[in-house]
């Protein structure tokens, strides 16, 4: 734990001040999980850091980021949007003429959390692809509760006011009481399963599209490399691995090219041989 | 909540002008020489609902750049099916937090210059 108690007085005096939130004592673990990411986010090592740049220089734009962290409890879909509109605006195009032969795509989302980023790709995948292609996403977490959360597929309103588009909100979901499901469609594309990335992993067929996002920045180097090494080998030669806003596997594991897709970037195994990229082949 | 909306728009970035009805912000569109770049729109108004607002502003060719946003309590999945088919450009739920309202501006393409969401 690097969050000292003068670090944690300053961040409960923000949120209270920013977003009239009260933390109380014990949320400590609390601050130091959620302020990680944003502290990466920045180009920080740590939360003590990111408190210390506040101090010194308070800015808006990353006071902002910290009282959203702590005081947002819900997921967003289509987080980022940049990587799902990267797949309907030039990834699912150039695989749906790499896989012409086959016309089928796997996908996995390895670090699903309570299920928007599978259920958003899902979506994703039913509208850009044409008819006769099949897709299959499997979605795991290394939370038993997050996977069965999930698989549930139901999420309150205030989930599905976050990042989801109403139109797909009303095609794709169904009122429950004060919930909303996701339909038959959605649920029949996804297999959910409870996974450790950072133990050996089960064998499983090789995928197209790997997104694993904002995962990553928990793990030490080590363990990035081991999980990133692992991921690799059930990928297909020509697959694209997303990783989140901030995450690169630059400095981390050379057995990737990052390669640009649409406006995010994505990551291909490197291969001897010259691969097809974006425009070509 | 009519405040709560003003204050996050306002922290935003936007310009904030309010109408009690629907029939009210028909009249004040038409003495704007550009219209907003959007519209929060409830469903329960006296005078002229949200629904009748959305379907008239649509019938202008002068307002179409408009966003319509509804912004309500009503929840039916046949109701945003109707809001949305009436022209609404995306549909919020009540309650909902100020990154919500944020997350739906960003859907829009909404976002004011300097503004981060």
């Amino acid at each position: 734990m690097t969050l000292t108690a003068a670090d944690f007085s300053y961040v409960v005096a923000l949120v209270r001040r920013e977003a009239a939130i009260v933390l109380g004592p014990g949320k400590e673990y609390l601050v130091e999980a959620r302020l990680l990411p944003v502290a990466r986010e920045v180009g920080l090592g740590g939360v003590g850091e990111l408190v210390a740049q506040l101090q010194r220089r308070p800015d808006p734009s990353v006071q902002g980021r910290v009282v959203d962290a702590l005081t947002t409890n819900e997921t967003s879909w289509f987080r980022d949007r940049e990587p799902f509109t990267a797949l309907t605006d030039a990834v699912l195009p150039q695989l749906v003429q790499a896989r012409a032969a086959t016309r089928r795509l796997r996908v996995w989302s390895a670090a699903c959390s309570s299920g928007q980023e599978p259920y958003g790709l899902a979506m994703t995948l039913e509208r850009a692809l044409p008819a006769g292609w099949s897709y299959e996403i499997v979605a795991s977490d290394i939370s038993a509760e997050m996977v069965e959360r999930a698989r549930a597929g139901c999420y309150s309103q205030l989930e599905v006011n976050r990042g989801l588009p109403a139109n797909l909100l009303v095609e794709y979901f169904e009122r429950v009481g004060a919930h909303w499901r996701v339909n038959a469609t959605l649920r029949r594309s996804v297999a959910f399963q409870r996974l450790n990335l950072a133990a050996p992993l089960p064998p499983m067929a090789p995928f197209d599209l790997v997104f694993l996002r904002n995962v990553l920045i928990y793990f030490d180097i080590e363990t990035k490399r081991s999980v990133l090494r692992n991921v690799g080998r059930l990928m297909r030669p020509d697959a694209l691995l997303f990783l989140g806003a901030a995450e690169t596997t630059i400095g981390v594991d050379d057995s990737y090219d990052r390669v640009p897709a649409g406006r995010a970037s994505a990551y291909r195994l490197r291969t001897s041989a010259p691969v097809g990229v974006a425009g070509k082949g | 909540m009519r405040l709560i909306l003003r204050r996050i728009l306002t922290q935003i970035g936007f310009e904030v002008l309010e109408a009690e009805d629907g029939q009210v912000a028909l009249d004040m569109l038409a003495r704007m020489d550009e219209p907003p770049e959007l519209a929060t729109v409830d469903w329960n108004m006296p005078n002229m609902n949200g629904l009748e607002f959305v379907t008239a502003v649509r019938k202008e060719a002068r307002l179409r750049d408009m966003a319509l946003m509804m912004v309500t309590t009503e929840s039916e999945h046949n109701q945003i099916v109707r809001a949305l088919a009436a022209g609404a450009h995306e549909y919020v739920i009540k309650p909902f937090t100020a990154v919500a309202i944020a997350d739906k501006l960003a859907l829009l393409g909404l976002v004011p210059n300097g503004a981060t969401l």
